[in-house]
């Protein structure tokens, strides 16, 4: 998979071979992801892939969908909000996201949508989730991406924070004072 | 050479805590000849262990043992398990604190007479004064190295200063300065200089900024006079018929009971850990818990007025680099009723890192309102509000239902802002966005208080027995031999940091217990 970009688990065998083409061929739309053969989700240009075990792919997609809707940002790919969330997929945490998909699913289909990723809009998306703010499912998965995302070293260049600095000697030598449009 | 004594040995003072207050009062018993037995809850960690990432850090160095919470403050529904943001380590707190090290101002001491009575508030007066507290806040000043004090030069300024100064100036502003901070601005008592790396809250890895944990710790110990046992839980202060001290009991770092004999018992467990000991302490000769016959143990907490406001720029400022409280804005420090609150506050300037950033910007909050800040991060400049804040007797330390893992109750923790404590928050709120938008902010975030950093109060000093939990030295006004040696003894919070307060107040109590002791009077 010289395309595929390993999150915290190696991409299984299974997938090993597959030309990029072959799995877009094989590959389900579910919102901006793509559900792929059993038991794997991947952007749609197989920028990543994330396998999944006990959860289902549908369960993943939506949950990284659900991700991406609480925190937004623009810039941020979405294997960094299947990180935020890949720790769902967890013998111990599935009857929560089972219900949690479904009841989110649910307050979709009241709104008149036939499920939550495939809501066209981040603005119809958010009404959804503000139907169900108050669970322990949306309380609980807000509150691990905290930081399930924001502690991700990975990002952290993305908004120009710079992280440890002790290594290089602090900032004296290296801009501490350096604004220059005061 | 270290120490080692005896459990049964009754002439050592046993200290509870290692931080400001009991940290800094091993050391000046030990250095004076006294005997002295440190118990520290937590572990011990030097510069070399400290780490430069936000999370890991907390990991590492924060009380996370149980406590619970309850009242109207917002912290009470966001971090309902953790009131407090301080240490358990040897050193205590003074490895996370900012280190600004400001004195009160004279009328502070004197909040009741200075403010007149205050509806709902339970204000008092403290048995001491400014002019009683010069020579020992000069001693203090030394000793942690205050920068403009004696002839310790200020810090440079950096980005979050520069900003932060240019729009409190724009505004009228005039005490605007790098701050009175126990950081090096060069190389002084054996600690080099600030290399403006930021992490100041998580361990300062230069050493540049004091802290008890590589600075009085380990002098106390080179006495020979100093053993301080680590790892340590102090379960119980036991007493005898005649109601005198005579040991504690502790969890060791192995979950065994120990007890410890003393002479003398100083309770410095910071303003949730002591009172709690206190009460868990309880016996059939006092039942509601020792030095109790007041009824204020775990009363009168206070926390200082805070919050935060951080602004969004059109260009980076990168906040983060360089000394986390790199200065502050002292005119609105000043008691004036006129703006609408009794005491005052001061504004300085504070980072967060990326990770704390989204855990304390607005808890729980969620959506692109919120993400939008986030992502101008790296153009965001911050302030802290510190204010005094009104003691009321409904704010404090009752014990849990909770157990810890020794099966002792924890604290809970009760708090409500007093009205003069909102108007305040709101003043200061208003003033800090002025900051801000004089230099051209593009977006303000009056942010909401974190867990508390400053605990104030809960075994306050009184003239009266009647009035408080300990006297003007920091014994307790029921038993001669306990003292209370750490910030719990304040009466009133005053507008400053807290920090410098406690060791100059533990310097002194250090010199009346090895005096009273060779007096024989304890």
């Amino acid at each position: 998979m010289k395309h595929s970009r390993e999150l915290k688990r190696p991409v299984s065998p299974q997938m090993a071979g597959l030309t990029r083409r072959a799995l877009l061929a094989r590959a389900v739309a579910a919102g901006s992801m793509a559900v792929i053969g059993t038991g794997f989700i991947a952007a749609p240009d197989a920028a990543w892939a994330v396998e999944v075990t006990v959860i289902t792919p549908e369960q993943m997609a939506t949950l990284v969908q659900m991700a991406r809707d609480i925190y937004p940002h623009d810039r941020l790919a979405d294997r960094f909000y299947a990180v935020a969330v890949k720790g769902y997929d967890d013998a111990a945490q599935q009857a929560l996201v089972a219900e949690g998909v479904a009841a989110l699913d649910a307050a979709a289909k009241a709104q008149g949508h036939a499920n939550y990723v495939s809501i066209g809009w981040e603005d119809d998306r958010v009404k959804v989730l503000q139907a169900i703010e108050s669970t322990p499912f949306f309380q609980t998965v807000r509150a691990g991406l905290v930081t399930g995302l924001y502690n991700q070293k990975e990002i952290w260049p993305l908004f120009g924070y710079e992280g440890e600095s002790f290594s290089q000697g602090g900032y004296i030598e290296r801009g501490f004072n350096d604004i220059d449009w005061l | 050479m270290v120490a080692k004594f005896d459990l049964n040995d009754d002439s050592v003072v046993v200290v509870i805590g290692t931080g400001a207050g009991g940290g800094v009062l091993s050391n000046e018993l030990a250095q004076q000849g006294v005997k002295v037995v440190a118990l520290e809850a937590g572990g011990r960690y030097l510069p070399e262990d400290y780490i430069n990432d936000e999370w890991d850090s907390f990991a590492q160095l924060a009380w996370t043992d149980a406590r619970t919470t309850s009242g109207s403050w917002r912290v009470a529904r966001d971090f309902a398990g953790l009131p407090a943001w301080i240490v358990k380590a040897v050193g205590g707190t003074t490895t996370h604190w900012a280190g600004a090290s400001i004195r009160f101002q004279d009328h502070e001491w004197k909040a009741l007479t200075t403010y007149g009575k205050v509806e709902g508030a339970n204000l008092l007066d403290w048995p001491i004064d400014a002019a009683e507290m010069a020579p020992w806040y000069e001693k203090a000043e030394t000793k942690l190295g205050v920068t403009r004090t004696g002839d310790r030069a200020g810090l440079p300024g950096n980005n979050n200063f520069k900003v932060f100064e240019k729009g409190a100036k724009a505004v009228g502003y005039s005490e605007v300065h790098t701050g009175r901070m126990a950081i090096n601005s060069r190389d002084y008592d054996d600690r080099m200089a600030c290399q403006q790396t930021g992490f100041c809250f998580q361990g300062c890895k230069w050493g540049a900024k004091w802290s008890a944990a590589y600075t009085d710790i380990p002098r106390g110990e080179a006495t020979g006079n100093l053993e301080v046992r680590e790892r340590s839980h102090v379960a119980r202060i036991l007493h005898n018929d005649q109601g005198k001290v005579t040991g504690v009991e502790y969890f060791d770092k192995d979950g065994n009971l120990q007890m410890q004999k003393a002479r003398i018992v100083c309770v410095a467990g910071n303003s949730f850990e002591s009172p709690r000991l206190l009460l868990n302490s309880a016996s059939s000769m006092f039942p509601n818990g020792l030095a109790n016959s007041s009824g204020m143990v775990g009363k009168n907490y206070m926390r200082h007025t805070t919050g935060s406001v951080y602004a969004i720029f059109d260009k980076p400022v990168r906040m983060w680099r360089g000394t986390t409280m790199a200065g502050i804005m002292q005119d609105e420090a000043r008691h004036d009723p006129s703006r609408g609150f009794v005491g005052g506050y001061e504004l300085e300037t504070l980072s967060l890192g990326l990770p704390f950033m989204a855990a304390f910007l607005n808890p729980g909050a969620w959506g692109r309102s919120f993400t939008t800040a986030l992502d101008s991060y790296e153009n965001m400049a911050g302030m802290w509000i510190v204010g005094e804040d009104m003691p009321q007797l409904t704010n404090g330390v009752t014990l849990s239902d909770t157990k810890d893992q020794f099966g002792l109750p924890v604290a809970n923790v009760n708090f409500d802002d007093h009205p003069n404590d909102i108007a305040m928050r709101n003043h200061a709120y208003q003033r800090g966005i002025a900051i801000y938008e004089a230099v051209g902010a593009t977006r303000t975030m009056p942010t909401t208080p974190y867990p508390s950093t400053h605990n104030l109060g809960t075994n306050r000093m009184s003239e009266k027995p009647e009035d408080g939990v300990v006297n003007k030295w920091g014994q307790s006004h029921d038993i001669a031999n306990l003292f209370v040696s750490d910030g719990s003894q304040f009466t009133t919070g005053a507008a400053e940091n807290p920090t410098l307060t406690i060791v100059a107040l533990a310097i002194r109590q250090a010199d009346h217990i090895a005096r009273e002791m060779s007096a024989g009077n304890i």
